[in-house]
């Protein structure tokens, strides 16, 4: 597996921000390969505002382009994205099971300090 | 902010759940990703002081995490700020990220809101409590629900 920089991470994290990109990548999962005009025009703004959001995505390299005549072809390129979020999900699988012993924890103590109360009662 | 959140409901009342969080014996009794017990753990329970926690993880691994309470109010709310001395994520060395802890009286107990954040800079990432597989649908949908 390739091993990511955060600067890299941090590229994939800032390229997601923008809903007009996600929705550029939720449409090439979707398609295996799209011209740079396919895929502008769903959107409501103009073909050089497409190509900044793709430049963003492609110094992410979320995607990539290849010229075909005179059009350019853009394919997902996944990888980055699993990296993300599994480096994500790592932290998850981190904090989960701990909070999950820490509820357990605390409910021990917490039937221990009913038994004690209970005894002070009973007294 | 970049962040997740876990919430966890807890039959104990709050004084019991905060103590677990800002005490070296609560702290050790369920720190860490396994179950493996904790080496070391201490912590200053008061704004500006320090907590150090040294736990192992099953894979052999050896870490040692330690920052600062940035806030505390007993029982309601925990805020620290986290970093690896050693161990962790190649990724995350000499990255300063921050925990907070919320705890809110329920019925019966207590709603404990756990949030990491600032895991990558200058980045909006989506709180992810599902469980990420890695799929694309899956990430870009938790990213919409939060631009939504």
């Amino acid at each position: 597996m390739v091993n990511y920089q955060t600067a890299d991470l941090d590229r994939v994290f800032s390229a997601l921000v923008d809903p007009t990109r996600r929705a550029i990548l939720a449409r090439l999962e979707a398609e295996e390969s799209l011209s740079v005009g396919e895929l502008a025009q769903p959107f409501a703004i103009k073909l050089p505002a497409v190509m900044k959001h793709l430049d963003v995505l492609g110094q992410a390299g979320l995607i990539t382009r290849s010229k075909h005549g005179r059009t350019v072809d853009v394919r997902l390129a996944p990888a980055p994205l699993r990296e993300a979020a599994d480096w994500l999900a790592r932290y998850e699988r981190f904090w989960s099971p701990a909070l999950d012993r820490l509820a357990a924890f605390a409910e021990a103590e917490e039937a221990q300090a009913r038994a004690a109360e209970a005894g002070e009662d009973g007294a | 902010m970049n962040a997740f959140t876990l919430v966890r409901r807890i039959a104990a009342r709050p004084s019991i759940v905060f103590e677990a969080l800002t005490t070296a014996d609560g702290i050790a009794a369920w720190w860490g990703p396994d179950a493996l017990p904790v080496v070391k753990a201490e912590i200053d329970p008061r704004v500006g002081g320090d907590y150090r926690v040294h736990f192992r993880t099953l894979d052999g691994g050896d870490h040692e995490a330690f920052g600062e309470i940035l806030e505390i109010d007993p029982p309601t709310r925990l805020v620290m700020s986290w970093r690896y001395a050693f161990g962790g994520e190649p990724l995350e060395q000499g990255r300063v990220s921050r925990i907070e802890v919320d705890l809110r009286p329920i019925a019966g107990g207590v709603e404990l809101t756990f949030n990491h954040s600032g895991l990558v800079n200058d980045a909006s990432v989506a709180s992810h409590t599902n469980g990420w597989t890695g799929s694309l649908d899956k990430l870009v949908g938790k990213f919409g629900e939060v631009a939504g």
